[in-house]
């Protein structure tokens, strides 16, 4: 109330304002404060660290110049380009294979009257989103240790065992948009396909899976996001060499920062941006 | 079974081969989902229930002896010399304290700004609340690691903040935050701050505004308002956006890492140290499965209360 009464406006219109605020039931004072305060400390930490990676100093808070040697300091780096290649192969294998088995999975789990079994199904598929992730990833190294020792299997080939950990907690990730997506579908149109004499496989080649396809992608990237962006149970699981993206990063910053720790993590932040924001944009437009 | 006799019988014949057809292909499009998460989420916390009761083995791993210590030293130390004698040991009881005191700060430090950027969020014209909704679901997908780091450059004796405030004159020399509790409790509310909003967004933004009109015709005033309706409303919200932040904080290994400084542990800390440097896996199974047990209580209330939910609103 105060600073509007304090700047010497048209006195009209600074009333109508105030009347327009005393009209609107829904208003509490002190919320919108907070609510700005709020986006500042969420954006605040990430927008310095962002901005420092163009810093030409070696500093990592005093700025002096802009620059981006740092940037290119990360694309030359050898360790670097290793760290991504691997992070990108396992994000990659575990999208395609979560995404796979949560569409399967939804197909058998919407559009149905609930049948013996089926809530057990859904809280196991959802299951790992429960569990606290550093559990997660102590039983997963002990679990990988035991098949080592008494199956003499090395899970480690091809990175198998990292493959596998993500998909574990991929698997619902994928699996809620796609299932949000193909129980707001109408049966109509595949029993028409059927009408048709489409074959089961037909009405669900053509008429089913387009229409599912823009849940499959918002799925699929968002199993890709979390994998990319997993480090606890990486770092569990992981064996020796098997360094990821946010591995080498957390290997950074135990060991002594510069801007080019900056530079790697602006690049990662400015991927998970990108891809959150095309999931949610094409959901917004699609719901209208 | 064969007998195919009166229409009646063979009409029900056909529906069960078209049930077990439907079974069939139900549990095909299943499987793979399922044996996935079953061997390589399920089992392996079987197997570490199975560690918790072995003993600890020389060189890491475990031995197979039935053993109940990992429980044991959970509360009590075995005497060095003799280890028959055991004391009493609070450090573990003090380290599941700590997490549990850190998890709540940042539970009710998300919920005192959480709720109001919500609500506004929710008041908002639809245009503009979508832009809003976007902005707070952003932090939650990005990377726990790189914001993490983001707030520990923040905080830093040579820290932005501790800059800005010695250029401006505020103090002279730099306020120590990071390493300390409260860096911990700040990182913990900034991590989980988006989790507490989206649920308490979605039940705002249902509330029925005529409600709210009837209780100023009945002469209350805006806070009477927002303590004798708003918040009764959003309860559901309240209560699933508290666990919801309350389950990783109690769980966090990447904050209490970087911000607490390897002195003072929280839960997450004291697992992964069992499975690295100190090397003991059965206690460290032993841990992973009493926090599991604790998470699994406040899951219960929480399914609770959101069926509770999609009664009242189905």
């Amino acid at each position: 109330m105060a600073d509007v009464a304090m700047k010497p406006v048209d006195p009209v219109r600074a009333l109508s304002r105030r009347e327009l605020r005393r009209l609107d039931l829904a208003y509490q004072p002190g919320f919108k404060p907070v609510a700005w305060f709020c986006i500042l400390l969420l954006y605040a930490p990430i927008l310095v660290l962002a901005v420092f990676s163009f810093n030409e100093n070696r500093s990592v808070t005093r700025w002096t110049q802009f620059s981006l040697k740092w940037f290119r300091d990360v694309i030359a780096n050898e360790n670097i380009q290793a760290a991504a290649l691997l992070s990108l192969q396992v994000a990659t294998a575990a999208t395609i294979g979560a995404t796979i088995c949560a569409t399967l999975a939804a197909l058998a789990t919407t559009r149905t009257l609930p049948y013996r079994g089926m809530g057990l199904a859904y809280i196991v598929i959802n299951l790992p989103l429960m569990v606290p992730e550093i559990v997660t990833a102590v039983a997963t190294l002990a679990f990988f240790a035991l098949g080592r020792v008494v199956l003499g299997l090395d899970l480690g080939v091809f990175n198998i065992n990292l493959i596998l950990a993500h998909m574990v907690f991929c698997i619902p990730f994928a699996y809620l948009p796609i299932r949000a997506r193909l129980s707001g579908m109408d049966r109509i149109l595949e029993q028409a396909a059927a009408d048709l004499y489409a074959t089961p496989w037909q009405s669900f080649r053509y008429v089913t899976l387009p229409l599912l396809t823009p849940g499959i992608i918002a799925g699929a990237m968002l199993a890709f996001i979390v994998s990319i962006d997993d480090f606890t149970i990486s770092q569990l699981v992981a064996g020796p060499g098997q360094t990821t993206l946010p591995i080498y990063i957390w290997g950074q910053i135990r060991r002594g920062i510069t801007p080019a720790t900056n530079a790697v993590s602006t690049i990662m932040l400015v991927v998970s941006i990108i891809f959150v924001s095309l999931v949610f944009f094409l959901g917004q437009r699609r719901r209208r | 079974m064969a007998v195919a006799a009166a229409p009646a019988t063979e009409l029900a014949r056909v529906k069960a081969v078209v049930g077990r057809q439907t079974a069939l292909r139900r549990l095909a499009l299943l499987a793979p989902a399922l044996f996935i998460v079953f061997l390589f989420g399920v089992c392996p916390l079987f197997i570490i229930l199975i560690y918790s009761f072995l003993e600890s083995g020389a060189y890491g791993g475990v031995d197979w002896v039935f053993s109940t210590d990992a429980y044991v030293s959970f509360l009590f130390t075995r005497d060095m010399f003799d280890p028959s004698v055991m004391s009493f040991n609070s450090s573990n009881l003090e380290i599941f304290w700590r997490s549990f005191l850190l998890a709540l700060f940042a539970t009710a430090a998300s919920l005192l700004i959480g709720f109001p950027t919500a609500y506004f969020m929710a008041t908002r014209p639809r245009s503009t609340r979508t832009l809003w909704l976007f902005l707070i679901t952003l932090p939650f997908w990005t990377n726990l690691l790189v914001r993490t780091f983001a707030m520990m450059l923040l905080i830093r004796d040579e820290g932005f903040i501790n800059d800005g405030l010695i250029w401006f004159g505020v103090i002279d020399r730099p306020i120590v935050m990071l390493y300390t509790d409260f860096a911990v409790a700040l990182g913990l509310l900034y991590s989980f701050l988006p989790f507490m909003i989206l649920p308490l967004y979605a039940s705002l933004e249902k509330i029925d505004f005529r409600l709210v009109e009837a209780g100023f015709d009945l002469y209350a005033n805006r806070a009477k308002v927002l303590r004798r309706i708003i918040i009764p409303l959003a309860k559901p919200g309240i209560i699933a956006g508290s666990i919801l932040v309350f389950i990783p904080a109690l769980g966090a290994y990447i904050t209490p890492t970087l911000l607490g400084g390897g002195r003072d542990l929280m839960i997450g800390n004291l697992i992964a140290l069992q499975f690295g440097g100190s090397r003991n896996w059965p206690f460290g199974s032993a841990l992973a499965l009493i926090l599991m047990s604790v998470v699994l209580v406040f899951l219960m209330i929480y399914a609770r209360v959101s069926s509770e939910r999609n009664v009242q609103h189905g």
